[in-house]
């Protein structure tokens, strides 16, 4: 699934890259709820297109296409939708109804895009790092990690089973649709007994080195936010600070497309 | 027959696992795939079941290219033994997991519940009959599922690293299981590191380092022969080990098998006496 | 004072019907490095889980008798405590590297005892130097080789500073190479540091040079116990499977037929040098 790929950290640095994930976080944050302030097509197309440069400065930009594109699905499900509905409900009518259609659209696309920057340019250390340090509970941060660092084993586990299944002459792509969900029993047990013993020892090991020990837990690393991260909460914040203005006091001298097109 | 003609592999993630394979099994050979972990070993053998299709090159098992024929009916014929049981294991008995590929090749329900007997009966199995092969030991499992390939008689049995984890009981065990199965005729092909057993069993070696074969011959000649044993970056065998220790003193240096070097020590004895 | 004294040991698994070990009583003095092996299902893993207190805490089943380890009674302290004096390393290498990278997970102990950053740092710097894995330090355990996981779990345990290491069946997974690499470790950890080590193996060829005590297990009970020499000689040990080093066969076998080595030997090296001085008349 294309759309996943483009959310996949890559072991690239970049100033983005080095950004405390709180930081980041917030600015997601900010742009989503900027975001949903407006229902304009400007004002979120302005907020499209200020995040590229974020995507440049962080090198991932081949990733970030394709996560935009994985996403086209949806974004056309959604315009499809709202101007069908609103069509019928005649909520909107004319020039209106398109501009609403492509901003709810474009609004998905504008949350897709931020949190395409922060996963593309976190790392899951970075993530759960960032995590502990916001005093979110260990046996939760410790949980993410685990499955992160797991991920690639049980696929290539995955690959295995359905290979020494193949070669007890199981067929995976013959037959109607229930006999084929059927075929994949064979994949799935296996997978998840082996799932459960791994766990088991996974368990074995933590307690063997001294699990539950301290009730207050250190860490080897600390995050320290610096320069870049304090103009970014500055840069997100100001962004938060327009965005509220705008809304509160000019919402509608926001030229729209009805008006663009009509003069 | 198997004949791999200068086969190069490249797997997804961009490594060269294969580079130029050429080799031919003959029916009723009893082959030895020995290197490194990493050396292509596993790569190599599930190119004869066409889990995995030659980047460059072929593959022909009994003159059928494996590119022209799907893996399920390449399994009739080549029956691979997968080094984790529990990477197959998921019915609900012992039974029903033996019945599993006899019913994907299409067997008739009689002849199934006479090979489900059969191969229980040979693998020592008859009295798990109905139980559940989670419940079985580590070693009972293997069993389960070498029965389950067993079952449909394959021509030729490829057994991925068999010896891991197992005890030297299990283990003499297996290589006199081999050494039936190839009496009936069966070829056997098996992957491993471990040189022990291979000393043990002499079969023919294949050797391999880095996607390449680096030697291919007598189990003998092959592992006492330091050179090849240090490219391909395997230890030689205990018994080998030794008499290179005493290679100044006269002493042959392809000895692998103690038996054997019981044999040439007491022959050298009895000389050096007789010279006195 | 010995290192670990167990006594009349029994233990069953929660629904067993008979127990998976009964009445070991064995003695491991400070410092040795002691193999402990015997056919599958002997009770080794059972024994070994025994030792930091996975059982009774972790498994609960029955356990009967008495075990200490560095002078404290297993079932009176909790499993996290036992950890500072007794490291455990597991079978396979995959399954006991939880962090993103291989500084992390040896920080991993550490950081649950709640030891202060600096104090990390330093603990794991010189791990990473004992164990020679120092420029693994910051790759992911998933692009490691089974060997060099096992190294990293190695040293995970290693950074608390146990006064025992036990090691079930560390090797299973790994070739001749990478085997023969593991032990070379734990040999040193054992010789420059002084940490008594307990290791559960079949592969008595490539471990045979390193070891000073031997227990041999059958049936959940304890048959043989002693130097190397003694246990790997005995008839007992050919009868019960014991893979028994192939010098000592040998040697074993010369003597019957009439080659007398000064010692029966244990590992190829010692091999070489009684046949030498053999047959050098």
């Amino acid at each position: 699934m294309s759309v996943f790929e483009g959310f996949r950290f890559r072991h690239v640095t970049s100033p983005i890259h080095r950004l405390d994930p709180r930081v980041k976080f917030f600015y997601v944050i900010v742009s989503f709820v900027v975001a949903v302030l407006f229902n304009q097509l400007l004002p979120l197309l302005v907020l499209f297109f200020v995040q590229i440069p974020f995507v440049l400065a962080a090198g991932v930009v081949r990733e970030w296409l394709r996560s935009l594109r994985g996403a086209v699905f949806l974004v056309t499900v959604i315009f499809v939708f709202n101007f069908v509905f609103n069509y019928l409900y005649k909520t909107y009518t004319g020039w209106a109804l398109v501009e609403f259609s492509l901003a709810m659209a474009l609004r998905f696309l504008v949350l897709v895009e931020s949190f395409s920057i922060f996963f593309l340019t976190t790392s899951p250390d970075h993530l759960s790092l960032a995590l502990e340090q916001s005093h979110v509970p260990f046996e939760f941060t410790f949980a993410f990690t685990t499955a992160v660092r797991f991920v690639p084993v049980l696929a290539e586990e995955a690959q295995t089973i359905m290979d020494a299944q193949k070669a007890r002459g199981l067929e995976l792509e013959r037959g109607n649709f229930l006999k084929r969900v059927r075929n994949y029993i064979p994949i799935l047990i296996p997978l998840i007994v082996s799932a459960i013993r791994r766990s088991l020892e996974l368990a074995e090991a933590m307690e063997s080195r001294a699990w539950g020990a301290s009730p207050k837990r250190t860490n080897l690393y600390v995050l320290k936010m610096k320069k870049g991260d304090f103009a970014l909460i500055t840069i997100s914040a100001i962004f938060l600070i327009v965005g509220v203005y705008i809304y509160l006091y000019h919402f509608g001298s926001i030229p729209t497309l009805a008006h663009l097109l009509s003069r | 027959m198997i004949e791999v003609k200068d086969v190069y592999f490249t797997y997804l993630s961009g490594v060269q696992a294969l580079k130029g394979v050429s080799l031919a099994i003959r029916n009723g050979e009893f082959v030895a795939i020995m290197g490194q972990n990493g050396a292509g070993k596993t790569t190599l053998v599930k190119q004869f079941n066409g889990l995995l299709k030659p980047t460059k090159g072929s593959v022909l098992i009994d003159g059928v290219n494996t590119r022209d024929i799907s893996v399920a009916r390449l399994a009739r014929k080549v029956g691979f033994v997968f080094q984790n049981p529990d990477h197959q294991l998921f019915s609900e008995t012992v039974e029903e997991e033996i019945a599993f590929a006899l019913k994907n090749f299409g067997f008739k329900e009689n002849i199934i519940k006479r090979r489900v007997s059969w191969a229980l009966n040979l693998l020592g199995l008859t009295e798990y009959r109905q139980a559940s092969p989670f419940m079985l030991s580590g070693g009972e499992r293997k069993r389960v599922a070498l029965a389950s390939v067993l079952a449909w008689n394959p021509k030729i049995i490829i057994l991925d690293e068999p010896t891991i984890g197992q005890d030297h009981q299990q283990k003499e065990n297996l290589r006199q299981f081999i050494v039936q199965l190839n009496a009936q005729g069966k070829t056997v092909v098996i992957v491993t590191h471990d040189v022990e057993f291979v000393a043990e069993c002499s079969p023919r070696v294949v050797l391999m380092a880095d996607g390449q074969i680096v030697a291919d011959g007598d189990a003998k000649r092959i592992l006492t022969d330091p050179n090849i044993t240090l490219k391909a970056s395997i230890v030689m065998p205990q018994i080998t080990q030794i008499f290179y220790g005493l290679a100044d003193l006269g002493l042959p240096t392809d000895v692998i098998d103690v038996s054997e070097a019981r044999k040439v020590l007491l022959d050298y004895w009895e000389e050096a006496k007789a010279k006195h | 004072m010995a290192i670990i004294e167990t006594k009349s040991l029994t233990y069953t698994y929660p629904g067993g019907t008979k127990p998976s070990i009964s009445d070991v009583s064995i003695s491991i003095q400070r410092g040795e490095f002691v193999i402990v092996t015997g056919p599958s299902g002997c009770g080794k893993t059972t024994l070994c889980r025994c030792f930091n207190g996975l059982i009774p805490y972790f498994y609960s089943g029955k356990l009967d008798g008495e075990i200490s380890v560095a002078g404290l009674k297993v079932s009176e302290h909790q499993i996290y405590e036992m950890a500072k004096y007794v490291g455990l390393v597991f079978q396979n290498p995959e399954n006991q590297l939880f962090a993103l990278s291989v500084e992390k997970d040896v920080a991993f102990g550490l950081e649950n005892l709640g030891m202060p950053r600096e104090e990390i740092r330093k603990r794991v710097d010189w791990t990473l130097q004992m164990t020679g894995i120092d420029e693994l330090r910051e790759r992911a355990p998933h692009e490691l080789s089974g060997g060099q996981q096992q190294r990293v779990a190695i040293a995970s345990v290693l950074a608390m500073q146990p006064d025992v290491m036990v090691l079930d069946e560390p090797t299973s997974f790994l070739d001749p190479l990478g085997a023969q690499k593991i032990f070379e470790v734990i040999g040193s950890l054992n010789k420059k540091l002084g940490i008594t080590v307990i290791l559960v193996e079949h592969r008595l060829d490539l471990a045979s040079k390193y070891v000073n005590h031997v227990i041999v297990m059958d049936g959940g009970k304890i048959v043989l116990d002693g130097k190397p020499r003694e246990v790997f000689n005995s008839d007992l040990a050919q009868l019960i499977g014991v893979g028994i080093p192939k010098a000592t066969r040998l040697g074993y076998m010369l003597q019957k037929s009439g080659i007398r080595l000064n010692e029966i030997p244990v590992s190829s090296d010692e091999a070489t040098r009684l046949l030498r001085e053999v047959l050098k008349t």
